[in-house]
């Protein structure tokens, strides 16, 4: 025998290369979401409704029977011609996003819909997800890219700013919001990793200064002084991780114990220490330190977190400034999932609702369109961006486990997609795919939990809407196709 | 094409973050849907609205099928907080015909959702008239969060028999923490049969239930309706209670103190329980019962302490009977023996008054004449009697047992709250009382009734029955029949006492004597063999109380009965009388009754210096009804 692979037809034929574990999760999804639908705005078995294109629950069953001929149309599409018009089908796209927002029907305040006929409306943000990632993968795709240069950094983060600014002039700003999951994929593709380190402390910051802004210590607001005591520690852990010697280390962590140790003691004596003027003081002469210490030895590990010290401070006391700079029921929103207002009548009602929702529902739910919560409309957006609720009062805790995990399992499998490719397209790509879903789970799933704020976001194949639903069509099937080789 | 591992390992990071987020979400799931949570209650009250619907309250009859206490329809305005919009005040206020001032303070009294949930309905205004609730339906729609709900209020046949038949409350907080059907706004019986028997009267509560939406608007009935319950009335009772015999009996005892009670002796039906002063019922019915209910309790002569069942007296000479019937059980005496009586018990020392009669005279001519020597010579000589006891005090002993085979010392368990059980000592009290040591005479006042005795008018009534059934009563009750469940158990016990018949019939001859030719001849009704016993008990409370005890006729009895009238005097002035008119209108209940004339000519003797009645009602027009 021949050691030559001839090109074999069997071998390569669709049904036998393509991932069908994907095309089980994708196509039980999609079912248990029009299914929920169907519960979530019907009080009874009516086959009317289950067909009827003036019910949403109609509608979104015929939305997933194309979705399905949609998925299998780009299973046949030629993967060349997937890569190949990449960048026009981005530009498109862009074009479109940016008439959207002057030509789009207004749908509580903000633009991001194209009206086709009387009951059919798209909205094109959903298909700028699959635009981005594939425009994305393409430029990585490009011989000899690689994130080593400031232009080539610019140029990435170009293409993934442009529809978020896009979509942000559509007043839509969930859906811009996901466009930043695609960090990761440039983490993976090659961004060091302090960058997300970086983009965690923001976050961490952020709820720090606004969960303790209330509370004093030293007479300074306790989240800014947190925010304080976090950077002081993280400094003494990247000097120790990134310094070939823990000289550094140890001396600033002797300096910061010391001092910290000082103001607690001349605290509990009842002198009045003032927080602002300690804490800039010691980390100030910590820095002065550092920078004599660069002189002799670990130049730019140092001068990395001398960086870190310094933007971490400027940081935490800038977060009430940008934070006042978002409109009003952002900010409530923000602080109700921080649980530091408690609104139950206004801003949090939403989420107060679809917890007594989820929470009502117990072991193994109320049963199918039993839910009180959501039939007598106690959650609002029962059927689009809450439907989890539906699936938590009326299935349980078994019902909605199993929704996380099954979008826990689709999304490890587009990471384990994507890592078997050989070509930089394909697992770009399908890390694009991987983190628009996980950045959907986090967002959704963690509001109407109560944990994030509300964003209105679906929550993908379940939630009512057929944009939503091709879109991300469209996303999975396009990367089986990339798979199928 | 080769593959690219330079970032492969930094795949780890990717799924870390994956599986920290369906950890972390997981846990919060698990929280809020396995936790200890009350989000089901939640989600509950969100969405359901339950009406309640209120039963039909039994309806009380008398013994003859006289219907005594009926309902009428009443009608509360009450509202549901979170219903609340935006309405005409003024409007509203002219129409129930409640100041704009009063109306708004009751409105944000209970829109107050620190105290009262905003879903629960609330009572606004409570017993509003027909009339105003026929100009309010109208307008109704204009006033959300406003509705009407249909109670039921008691209604009184006859003006009489208030403690017995007690009234209806709404429930307290105790109530509702001992109850669990019980929900604010719940009314409850709270005196008398009322109160014995509410969980045959209440009946069962209905409700509707009802979705509502987030709006708070209607969305029809839950399940279409079939998870509502329909009220299910009370039971109705039927009374042993002679509505015209108690009415009579409060007349009698009009400006007097005390009570009346009657038995029939084969059954133990209470025949009536009457306490005086009485009052009308009507007045513990509707807005003002808060107001009359202070009245009633505040007065001095406590109206609402039913003297019939309640209160403890000393039995005086009706005890006598008690007394000759132990002696002759235990063979001290035979019917026979004669004791002497010289104006009194004279010895040891002592003297123990007596009035004028014959002596020495046996035992029948000493309950004819109630003689207190003789009854004092036999309790000396059981007590003293060392053949048949080793000590006093054991003697003593089998003597209160008697007693208490006789009904007394203990509660009868008569269904009806708060019943006295009187007091009969026992060795150890007086063991206890007198440190220095007792003797025979030491308690000799106790064989006539005086001394440490106490007993109910019920107890001495029922001691009427047992003698009228020589030697066994039935426990006395005043509901006969609770329809639909039947008679209770406890109602048919029989009591059967320690002494044997033959005796009794001795003891019936002696109060059959008393009325012929004794000191109860103001008993003697032509065509009935009344026996009785009288009674003047003295007491450190003023004047001697006047008690009759007796039974009709002689042999197969009717009736029996007890007259107990406070300060009143000797038996024979105040009690004989008023038993007799009570023994005629119920023997001759088909000839008329009593006379009426002597009824209202009892009534109007009154032992209460200045006596005006507490809540008048007036006997003869009721009559005509």
């Amino acid at each position: 025998m021949s050691s030559i692979n001839y090109y074999n037809p069997e071998e390569h034929s669709l049904p036998r290369s393509i991932d069908w574990v994907t095309i089980v999760l994708y196509f039980v999804m999609v079912v248990f979401g029009a299914v929920s639908i169907y519960a979530a705005t019907n009080s009874e078995y009516s086959l009317e409704a289950l067909f009827s294109f003036e019910q949403n629950s109609g509608k979104q069953f015929i939305w997933a029977g194309l979705s399905f001929v949609l998925g299998l149309s780009m299973l046949l599409i030629d993967k060349r011609i997937i890569e190949g018009y990449a960048y026009p089908f981005y530009a498109v796209m862009i074009v479109i996003l940016i008439a959207t927002a002057f030509v789009g029907g207004s749908t509580k305040g903000s633009h991001s819909w194209i009206s086709l006929g009387s009951s059919i409306k798209i909205q094109p943000a959903e298909f700028a997800k699959c635009a981005t990632a594939l425009c994305l993968a393409k430029l990585f795709d490009t011989y000899g890219f690689a994130l080593n240069s400031l232009k080539n950094y610019a140029i990435a983060a170009g293409i993934i700013v442009l529809p978020i600014l896009c979509i942000i002039l559509e007043k839509e700003t969930g859906s811009a919001l996901v466009y930043s999951s695609l960090i990761l994929v440039l983490y993976r593709e090659g961004m060091p990793g302090f960058v997300l380190f970086a983009g965690m402390c923001v976050v961490i910051y952020f709820i720090l200064v606004l969960k303790y802004a209330s509370m004093l210590l030293l007479g300074i607001p306790m989240g800014i002084a947190l925010c304080f005591i976090v950077a002081m520690v993280f400094t003494v852990v990247l000097l120790f991780v990134y310094c070939r010697t823990s000289e550094l280390g140890r001396n600033v962590l002797l300096w910061y114990a010391g001092t910290g140790l000082a103001v607690w003691g001349l605290t509990a004596l009842g002198v009045n220490v003032n927080g602002y003027a300690s804490f800039i003081t010691t980390i100030a002469v910590s820095v002065l330190y550092l920078l004599w210490g660069m002189l002799h030895d670990e130049m730019r590990a140092v001068q990395g977190i001398i960086a870190f010290v310094i933007l971490s401070i400027a940081f935490s006391m800038a977060v009430n400034w940008g934070f006042g700079k978002m409109a009003g029921y952002q900010q409530m929103r923000i602080l109700v999932s921080l649980g530091v207002e408690d609104d139950p009548k206004g801003f949090g009602y939403n989420v107060r609702q679809s917890q007594i929702a989820i929470g009502s529902g117990g072991l193994f739910g109320k049963g199918f369109m039993e839910g009180t919560q959501t039939k007598l409309k106690y959650v609002p957006e029962q059927h689009t961006d809450f439907i989890f609720c539906t699936i938590g009062e009326e299935q349980g805790f078994v019902g909605s486990l199993g929704v996380l995990l099954l979008f826990g399992a689709l999304i490890l499998r587009c990471i384990t997609i994507a890592e078997r490719q050989h070509s930089t397209f394909a697992r770009v790509y399908s890390y694009c795919v991987a983190c628009y879903l996980l950045f959907h789970l986090i967002i959704n799933i963690g509001m109407v939990l109560g944990i994030t704020p509300v964003i209105g976001i679906p929550l993908p194949l379940f939630s009512y809407g057929g944009s939503s639903l091709w879109g991300f069509t469209l996303l999975l099937f396009i990367m089986l196709r990339l798979d199928a080789d | 094409m080769e593959k690219d591992y330079t970032y492969e390992r930094r795949k780890w990071v990717v799924i870390a973050i994956v599986l920290a987020v369906l950890g972390v979400y997981g846990a919060k799931l698990y929280d809020l849907q396995l936790g200890d949570t009350n989000y089901g209650d939640a989600a509950a009250s969100n969405a359901y609205l339950n009406r309640t619907l209120y039963p039909d309250r039994g309806l009380i009859y008398d013994r003859y099928n006289k219907l005594v206490v009926y309902n009428q329809p009443a009608f509360d305005l009450v509202i549901i907080p979170k219903d609340l919009k935006a309405f005409d005040t003024l409007d509203l206020c002219a129409t129930v015909g409640v100041p704009l001032k009063e109306m708004k303070e009751r409105i944000a009294t209970l829109n107050n959702p620190k105290r009262f949930s905003g879903y629960q309905q609330q009572v606004l205004l409570r017993h509003l008239s027909p009339e105003v609730i026929g100009r309010l339906q109208e307008k109704l729609f204009r006033f959300p969060g406003f509705y009407i709900t249909q109670r039921t209020l008691r209604q009184y046949a006859y003006k009489a028999g208030g403690n017995l038949l007690g009234d209806i409350r709404e429930v307290n907080k105790n109530d509702i923490e001992n109850d669990d059907y019980y929900k604010p706004g719940d009314y409850t019986g709270d005196m008398g049969i009322e109160k014995s028997y509410e969980q045959y009267l209440r009946g069962r509560k209905g409700k509707e239930i009802y979705m509502r939406d987030a709006l708070g608007r209607l969305q029809g009935r839950y399940h279409n309706g079939l998870d509502d319950v329909e009220p299910v009335a009370g039971n109705d009772l039927k009374m042993s209670i002679d509505i015209e015999l108690q009415q009579l009996g409060e007349h009698l005892m009009e400006g007097k103190i005390g009570g009346i009670v009657a038995i029939e002796p084969k059954t133990g039906e209470v025949l009536c329980l009457v306490s005086s002063p009485s009052w009308n019922p009507d007045v513990l019915v509707g807005r003002d019962r808060g107001k009359n209910y202070n009245v009633l309790r505040n007065n001095k002569y406590e109206p609402l302490y039913d003297r019939s069942y309640m209160a403890a007296y000393p039995p005086g000479s009706t005890f006598k009977p008690t007394q000759g019937l132990i002696f002759l059980q235990e063979g001290i005496i035979t019917p026979e023996t004669a004791f002497p009586c010289s104006r009194g018990f004279i010895s040891g020392g002592m003297r123990l008054g007596c009035h004028g009669h014959g002596s020495p005279l046996p035992l029948r001519p000493a309950i004819q004449t109630s003689c207190n020597a003789y009854f004092c010579w036999g309790l000396k000589r059981m007590l003293e009697n060392r053949k048949l006891y080793k000590s006093t005090t054991d003697a003593f002993d089998v003597w209160k047992n008697h007693m208490v085979s006789m009904g007394y010392g203990y509660r009868l368990n008569i269904d009806m709250p708060r019943e006295s059980r009187g007091f009969i000592p026992n060795s150890t009290f007086y063991n206890e009382r007198k440190k220095e040591g007792w003797t025979a005479y030491s308690i000799i006042s106790d064989a006539i009734g005086q001394g440490e005795i106490l007993a109910s008018p019920l107890q001495i009534a029922n001691l009427g029955a047992t003698i009228a059934n020589r030697g066994h009563y039935i426990t006395p009750h005043v509901v006969k029949e609770i329809v639909g469940v039947g008679v209770l158990k406890k109602s048919l016990e029989r009591h059967d006492t320690s002494i044997d018949k033959q005796y009794y019939d001795v003891i019936a001859e002696g109060m059959r004597m008393a009325v012929t030719g004794g000191t109860c001849r103001g008993a003697n009704i032509p065509g009935w063999d009344v026996c009785g016993k009288t009674g003047t008990a003295q007491n450190p409370h003023g004047r001697d109380h006047s008690v009759f005890m007796g039974f009709a006729p002689m042999n197969d009895p009717q009736i029996a009965i007890c007259v107990y009238v406070e300060n009143a005097g000797f038996g024979a002035t105040f009690a004989v009388p008023i038993a007799r008119l009570m023994l005629e209108q119920y023997l001759n209940r088909d000839k008329g009754g009593a006379s009426s004339a002597a009824a209202d000519a009892m009534a109007s003797r009154h032992t209460v210096m200045g006596w005006s009645p507490i809540f008048p009602k007036n006997y003869h027009s009721d009559e005509q009804q």
